[in-house]
């Protein structure tokens, strides 16, 4: 496949072989996205977040995750995509990357999707809010595109600001 | 396939330093003169499980050194040899080269083979120079406790034991046949058994063996209490006196006797044994015979060997007294010994059952295993708190029931919580036993006398601490050493006693612990002290006092020493103590006098995972105080509000002027109340500045559980930490240093736009990380 370009340039551990796999798809605005499924811990509602000083908007704060203290992204406010409102059908992916516990919010959380290596499509260059880095490949199904994000590698990377600039 | 026996490697490691530690701390607190037994078994015993261990897991070098210095202690516990200075020097060394082969294993830390050898041959050659007896000592002591007791067996008494071999009387409580002859096959086990019945029904068993006497107690208390036990050990050299003790073989007495007066005096190499062997071998053979006949009758001859010792000269008579006097039976002197002798055994028992408890009562745990229940003890209180909150709304006359169970539930938690966090808490001796070698070895090394003293060992402080406090400690305690205390001459010219005393102490304050390290020594200098900062362009003014002039030899590259020693001076180090205690949260203080000496005092909070921490509201939000760091709240009046040039908002407490942070601004965060007058300021110290934080409301003062923000996410400026509150919302715990910092660095406290209601831009980033 031609997923060889991207992937050989991907740190992370997903290689060309495990781009074909089970997909969580979310919903961000009108687009659809893909992130691994063994990444996610759970999805969850939104819950009331502790608001952190001096961080990007993006940032809502933090919350209580059964004695873990996890930080919440808003995915929406980040890509400027959808409205952002906060309501009972607000959905968190709590996501569990290499141990480090992170909680993201979209605008809702569609399916599981096994996706074969043929319906994997190459990234075509862009300018986007969401560099084509993190973008693992295109795929279609029934018509519609879907975004596969190396979720661990976009959460890690230093715009996100999740981390110490040392751990990245 | 084979077993990785590398898994097992970090148990052993663990054990082995332990047992080397705990062996040190034995050796260093052993009485030269009388060494106690126990403690020579103990090391005994830690170095025979290294062997083992090291045998097993390969480490043939460890396996070889202990294997001579076994030999060595077992020599001396045996009472083959004499202990003496040089032994335990030898042991410290070889305490030493273990620890480093561990090491050396472990960290794969280099190896100092000529060291190894030296040690290995200093050891070998001890154990050859064999022959200072001290045995004979103890057997003129104790010889009156068989007699007494029981009649000891003549049997033995004939028999020259071999070397090692004891003879122990057994006195035993009636008991019953079957009983005895278990009892007799049991202890056949250890060696030559023989029973013998006594006049008012109960049996004395007399056993010759290598095994200690505790063996036969740990045997005999399979069958009967061991309390009722008596016994005593009959040394060959009693066995001798008390047979030339009959009036046929009177003459070759005072023999033995002075012999064992001189090895008593000098502590020399004696041949008491020999000489009562030697007795035994021209008279024995005769005495084996006439011999049953003197004891069992027991009272017939005492008069006859009394009046043929008279004429013998006092020394001999007193040396002899004991034995003379044992065989009348009503003697106070025989009774008063076998009581000594009864109640040192009876101590050894009892230390012995206090050491086998506190050897089975502990278990080892992984810490990571020791964390994960307090994190869940963590989450069960704030579970329960969560539970009350909401009962708590409850009608109490519907849900009394509920109620009560509630309250039940919440004291339980309480104590669960407590016990949980005494798992990690460990006594600060875990840190301090390992100060008396370093500091004897010290003096040694600079000429100096020092005197050691620990207080308040039993001090418990978290194990997280306990790790991280070593190295600072080693570093103030050496340089007490060298640079405090002084040499024995310069001591005595300033009309000080030769012995500088050192102290080593601990102590809980409040809610945190003080350590403190004083040395009656020279103290620090404060002319030298400012002369030096002087020269390496320190900012400094004679008008400093005197905490903030001693606080400078904390500053990095200050050493005030004429001389650089290789144990210190290099000026290396003290700005490392500083850094390592102030990232543990702790303060370091110095007191000191010229010419009296000094005290380095180290105040920590008690642990790291607890925080007892004020509550406060801002908006919507509630942040934590830690509460050590509060020194008083207030709500200014308006006119305590002062500026400067029209910023740099102020407020006047007690003659001081401190700078107001205000919360809010440093944190972007929306509140409704700006005006210092309508909220609360909470006045804040660390790192000896204070600061007025302003924040909306104080909320409560609870205890909270510390929560790394940096888990999942990353370090906050002006944020410690995050606990979760009742509710299970996260509340954050304030960074009091770096807001204090924060705020004289962001040029925040410019006081117009911090409190008009117009935003300010996005506070630069504070310079603290």
């Amino acid at each position: 496949m031609n997923m060889n370009t991207e992937t050989a340039t991907n740190s992370s551990s997903n290689s060309v072989s495990s781009a074909a796999g089970e997909y969580l798809t979310f919903v961000l605005g009108a687009e659809e996205y893909g992130l691994e499924i063994l990444k996610v811990q759970e999805i969850r509602g939104y819950d009331a977040v502790t608001p952190i000083a001096n961080t990007p908007e993006f940032i809502k704060g933090v919350v209580n995750l059964r004695g873990k203290i996890v930080p919440i992204v808003d995915l929406r406010i980040k890509f400027n995509l959808g409205k952002v409102n906060y309501d009972e059908f607000t959905v968190v992916i709590i996501l569990n990357l290499s141990g480090r516990i992170v909680g993201i919010v979209v605008d809702g959380v569609s399916d599981v999707m096994a996706l074969k290596e043929d319906q994997l499509r190459e990234v075509p260059s862009l300018v986007t809010s969401i560099d084509t880095k993190y973008i693992v490949g295109l795929a279609t199904v029934e018509q519609q595109m879907l975004i596969l994000v190396d979720i661990e590698r976009l959460m890690s990377s230093q715009e996100m600001e999740l981390m110490d600039a040392v751990v990245h | 396939m084979t077993v990785d026996m590398s898994q097992f490697y970090e148990v052993f490691f663990d054990e082995a330093e332990e047992l080397l530690a705990e062996a040190e701390r034995l050796l260093l607190g052993i009485d030269m003169d009388n060494p106690d037994v126990e403690d020579l078994n103990a090391v005994f015993r830690a170095a025979h499980s290294i062997k083992g261990g090291a045998a097993t897991f390969g480490f043939m070098d460890m396996a070889e050194i202990t294997h001579v210095l076994e030999n060595l202690l077992d020599k001396i516990r045996k009472n083959e040899m004499k202990l003496t200075a040089e032994h335990v020097d030898a042991f410290l060394a070889a305490k030493d080269v273990l620890a480093m082969e561990l090491d050396g294993h472990r960290n794969a830390s280099p190896v100092d083979q000529d060291q190894v050898s030296d040690v290995k041959m200093i050891l070998k050659s001890l154990s050859e120079a064999s022959g200072t007896i001290i045995a004979p000592i103890a057997a003129v002591v104790e010889a009156p406790a068989p007699v007494v007791e029981a009649a000891p067996a003549p049997v033995a008494v004939a028999a020259p034991l071999p070397d090692g071999i004891t003879l122990f009387n057994v006195a035993l409580p009636i008991i019953t046949e079957k009983d005895l002859s278990n009892l007799k096959d049991e202890l056949a086990l250890l060696g030559e058994v023989t029973a013998q019945q006594q006049a008012d029904g109960r049996y004395v068993i007399l056993l010759q063996t290598d095994s200690s006497q505790d063996d036969i107690v740990s045997i005999c208390s399979f069958i009967l209490d061991p309390d009722d036990l008596v016994i005593t050990v009959s040394a060959p050299v009693a066995a001798a006196v008390a047979v030339n003790a009959e009036p046929a073989t009177v003459a070759a007495a005072p023999a033995p006797v002075e012999a064992a007066n001189e090895a008593k005096d000098d502590g020399k190499v004696k041949i008491v044994e020999e000489v009562g062997y030697g007795l035994f071998a021209e008279d024995g053979k005769e005495s084996v015979e006439e011999g049953y006949g003197f004891f069992a009758p027991f009272q017939a001859h005492p008069d006859a060997v009394k009046t043929n010792l008279v004429g013998d000269d006092t020394k001999l008579t007193e040396a002899n007294s004991g034995v003379v006097e044992t065989l009348e039976v009503n003697k106070t002197v025989a009774a008063a010994a076998t009581v000594e002798v009864d109640k040192r055994q009876h101590n050894r028992r009892e230390s012995d059952k206090v050491q086998a408890n506190a050897e089975t009562t502990s278990i080892r745990v992984g810490v990571e295993k020791v964390d994960q229940l307090i994190n869940l003890v963590g989450e069960l209180v704030i579970t329960q708190a969560m539970i009350e909150q909401r009962v708590n709304a409850l009608d109490p006359v519907q849900h009394e029931a509920l109620i009560n169970s509630v309250s039940q539930l919440t004291r339980n938690t309480r104590d669960l919580q407590e016990s949980v966090m005494s798992i990690r808490m460990m006594p600060m001796d875990f840190v301090f036993s390992r100060f008396p070698r370093m500091v004897r070895d010290l003096a040694g090394k600079l000429n100096k006398k020092v005197e050691f003293v620990t207080k308040g060992a039993t001090t418990e402080l978290d194990k997280g601490l306990i790790e991280r406090i070593v190295d600072p400690l080693t570093h103030l305690v050496r340089n007490s050493v060298d640079h405090g205390i002084e040499t024995p001459d310069k001591r005595r010219a300033a009309g000080k006693p030769e012995v500088g005393v050192l102290t080593l102490s601990a102590a809980h304050k409040g809610g945190s612990i003080v350590i403190e390290v004083t040395d009656d020594g020279g103290g620090l200098n404060r002319d030298r002290i400012l002369a030096k900062a002087a020269s390496n362009g320190l900012p400094v003014s004679e008008n400093m006092s005197d905490s903030d002039v001693f606080s400078l030899i904390f500053a990095p590259g200050f050493s005030t020493a004429e001389v650089v020693t290789d144990v210190s001076g290099r000026g290396v180090g003290m700005d490392v103590v500083k850094r390592n205690i102030s990232a543990m949260g702790g303060v370091v203080e110095i007191r000191s006098a010229l010419g009296f000496g000094t005290t380095i005092s180290i105040a920590l909070p008690l642990t790291l995972a607890i925080l007892d921490g004020m509550s406060v509201s801002l908006g919507k939000s509630i942040y934590v105080v830690p509460l050590n760091l509060i020194v008083e709240t207030l709500q200014p009046r308006a006119e305590d509000i002062k500026t400067v040039t029209g910023e740099g908002f102020m407020v006047h407490v007690r003659g001081e002027y401190l700078p107001i942070v205000a919360l809010h601004r440093l944190f972007n965060h929306p509140t409704d109340i700006t005006d210092p007058t309508k909220g609360v300021l909470v006045l804040i110290e660390a790192d000896g500045k204070k600061s007025a934080l302003f924040v909306d409301r104080l909320v409560g003062q609870q205890q909270v559980v510390i929560k790394s923000l940096e888990t999942n996410f990353k370090k906050i400026s002006g944020v410690s930490g995050a606990t979760i509150m009742g509710d299970g919302s996260v509340a954050l715990i304030l960074d009091v240093p770096a807001i204090i910092q924060m705020g004289q660095t962001t040029n925040y406290v410019t006081g117009a736009m911090a409190f008009s209601n117009h935003n300010v831009p996005t506070l630069s980033n504070p310079a603290n990380a």
